[in-house]
């Protein structure tokens, strides 16, 4: 789950990190009664989307008066903000975050992440810091400094005043840096973070180390022990067929072929969708109905497949495991009763009952077409849509 | 022969009484395979399918005289149960359940490196030595006792991997499914040094999927230790980067852990790899001889 930018810097709050203070707002109004609050004279005005590349797009602005704090209000909010890192489409911004301007001197990159490698929570950092992170790790990985975490032990003040000091950081900055590095791994192991990011981190024209940005990302499986993040979440910036499916259980991902595909596994899914394109065809989705797919879920999972206009046919793929295919035959039933299907339908059926899946399809008169094999299944459905794209 | 497990296998299981216990305890006694007794934490005592429930793992332990465990726990309890039958002595904890944290899962996996017990999973089908011992969740009735192999990082291409080599004749010497999460307990390279050592292992069938270095790093494994012949199938080539597919495990970030890219390194290794996993079965006939 992802956290928004306020949202995030609460957090940062909460464990003592050095954030500018900052309104999240709705309406151009509370924009500007906002910034009046804040005092000052400078303002930055962020969108509050979950994507990177916000200052590229535009949804990151510096304000000088009321009126300029209340334009960017009035251009943003209720619009989408379309980013390197979103679709075409772009997220949609229903908030945005007024926050008092920093004087920047320097600008730096943190970022804590699990490294499945060392089997660690690790820190990295760089001099480079700003939004070409990416590129300088891809091109100049030395410039990238790391810091591995013992899961037992934690992140110590030591490991952080060595990173300073390679940093280039001196002074009171080197321990305001160290209690950052702590304090920001406290904050990840406790909240179950995935990847925290503070790009840029910067050193102030006061000379004080500051987290102008901050990134979060909770594990999923965690949000059972994470009761106030997880009531965090905003269901908007999230595909709203990936949300619904979420609710039964189901793990969909809209892709932009014409072949749904449903399939148990999340393993098996990715490799009937490569099979589909081996033979020639695009996947339209990939869906993993899990191993313990009721007769609803796949019902609801057929309808989310038939929701996506570009979807020709459909590939049904269950090697029954856990997972009935009688179970899952009769759920593609029911959905096929209740929301009705326009586009030809192939299934295969393997293992856990699968006898019995195919009787429960044929019992039904629908215009169901069992295949033989993986292979014959693929290019039957392709076919089916139409042939080779 | 075979690895991990076999007839003489005694097993408990850890959530014992629960829905999914009962159901997969039952399937494995029916299989033949040697489940001793399990542990529901307050209904020691009790028996359950016949067998004895006991309140702890190390009594269980002590009283059945059990060297492996399944766990079918719900999530949220999994490192708790892990960490006891670790403490418990068990040299094989097998854990079926998805969706640990991935926090719980670096504190196990630093203890199990301290300890040097061995966790199969988490996430994953389990582990089967087909005709004598199946601990977890994979349907029996599709594994044939022989000769080739199976490692996987996915459970339902583990048992198309299984189906295609019983349809073939050639049955299984042992299937082990290492699970989709990204940080497993036990990885490819332990496996396939395992079946390497292993007299009735005569080939290898490897199923990994994209995502991390898992499949890279078994390559490298691959070329300087594995003499038998080995099948590659990389699930994934087209999920778009960025994109988490279900699995955890199986999400491409910035541009490393690509299927053309694990494809690459089995290649270099001397691995046959099939870009179509319905190929699994032929590719083993071929890179063996095998009719």
């Amino acid at each position: 789950m992802n956290l928004h930018e306020y949202q995030a810097k609460d957090l940062f709050r909460s464990y003592g990190l050095p954030v500018s203070r900052g309104i999240a707002v709705d309406t151009a109004d509370e924009a500007v009664a906002a910034a009046a609050e804040l005092g000052g004279d400078k303002w930055v005005c962020k969108v509050q989307v979950h994507a990177g590349g916000r200052g590229k797009a535009g949804g990151v602005r510096l304000a000088s008066n009321a009126d300029e704090v209340r334009a960017f209000a009035d251009e943003w909010v209720g619009g989408r903000l379309v980013t390197v890192q979103t679709g075409a489409e772009g997220q949609p911004v229903s908030r945005i975050f007024v926050e008092e301007a920093a004087d920047i001197d320097r600008e730096l990159y943190l970022g804590m992440v699990v490294d499945r490698g060392s089997r660690r929570v690790v820190t990295m950092a760089s001099t480079e810091g700003g939004v070409e992170i990416e590129q300088v790790a891809a091109e100049t990985p030395e410039k990238i400094l790391r810091a591995t975490i013992d899961p037992t032990v934690g992140a110590s003040a030591w490991q952080g005043r060595a990173m300073a000091f390679d940093l280039g950081l001196s002074g009171r900055q080197v321990n305001q840096f160290a209690n950052v590095f702590v304090q920001l791994s406290r904050l990840f192991h406790e909240c179950d973070c995935s990847l925290v990011e503070v790009n840029p981190l910067v050193v102030t024209k006061a000379g004080d180390v500051h987290c102008l940005d901050a990134k979060i990302n909770i594990d999923n499986n965690a949000l059972f022990r994470q009761g106030d993040i997880a009531a965090l979440r905003d269901p908007s910036q999230e595909d709203e067929r990936e949300a619904q499916a979420d609710e039964f259980g189901l793990n969909y991902v809209a892709l932009d072929g014409d072949i749904g595909c449903m399939v148990n596994g999340a393993g098996l899914a990715m490799g009937t969708m490569d099979l589909v394109k081996l033979h020639g065809g695009a996947p339209a989705n990939f869906l993993d109905v899990g191993g313990g797919a009721t007769e609803e879920a796949v019902a609801e999972a057929f309808k989310i497949i038939l929701s996506d206009d570009n979807v020709k046919a459909v590939l049904i793929n269950i090697f029954g495991g856990i997972v009935s295919c009688k179970v899952i035959a009769e759920g593609i039933v029911v959905a096929v009763t209740q929301v009705g299907v326009e586009v030809p339908v192939v299934v295969r059926f393997e293992g856990n009952n699968s006898t019995a899946g195919l009787a429960v399809l044929e019992e039904s008169g629908l215009a169901i077409a069992a295949a033989s094999s993986l292979e014959d299944a693929a290019t039957r459905a392709i076919a089916a849509a139409g042939g080779n794209r | 022969m075979s690895i991990l497990v076999d007839r003489d296998t005694r097993v408990i299981c850890q959530g014992f009484t629960g829905s999914q216990g009962t159901l997969h305890s039952e399937q494995a006694i029916a299989y033949g395979t040697q489940l001793v007794g399990g542990v529901t934490p307050g209904k020691g005592g009790t028996t359950h399918l016949d067998r004895p429930v006991f309140d702890t793992v190390a009594e269980a332990v002590e009283q059945t005289g059990a060297t492996a465990t399944v766990i079918y726990v719900p999530a949220r309890f999994c490192k708790d149960s892990i960490l006891e039958a670790m403490d418990a002595g068990l040299d094989l904890i097998v854990c079926i359940t998805e969706g640990i944290p991935t926090l719980d899962m670096l504190v196990i996996k630093e203890r199990l490196d301290a300890t040097g017990r061995r966790l199969i999973g988490p996430n994953c089908p389990g582990v089967i030595t087909p005709g004598e011992c199946k601990i977890g969740i994979m349907p029996g009735d599709i594994h044939l006792p022989g000769k080739v192999g199976v490692v996987s990082r996915s459970g339902t291409l583990t048992y198309e991997a299984v189906k295609q080599t019983t349809d073939k004749g050639y049955g299984q010497s042992s299937c082990v499914g290492i699970g989709g999460d990204p940080i497993p307990g036990t990885h490819f390279n332990d496996i396939l040094g395992l079946f390497q050592d292993d007299p009735a292992t005569e080939a290898i069938v490897m199923v990994g999927e994209i995502g991390g270095t898992a499949e890279e790093e078994a390559a490298e494994f691959i070329a300087a230790n594995v003499t038998k012949p080995v099948v590659g199938y990389i699930a994934g080539v087209t999920a778009p980067p960025g994109k988490r597919m279900g699995h955890a495990g199986a999400i491409i970030a910035g541009g490393k852990g690509t299927a053309d890219e694990k494809f690459a390194a089995l290649s270099q290794a001397g691995v046959s790899t099939v870009k179509s996993l319905a190929d699994i079965g032929d590719a083993l006939a071929e890179s063996t001889g095998w009719d």
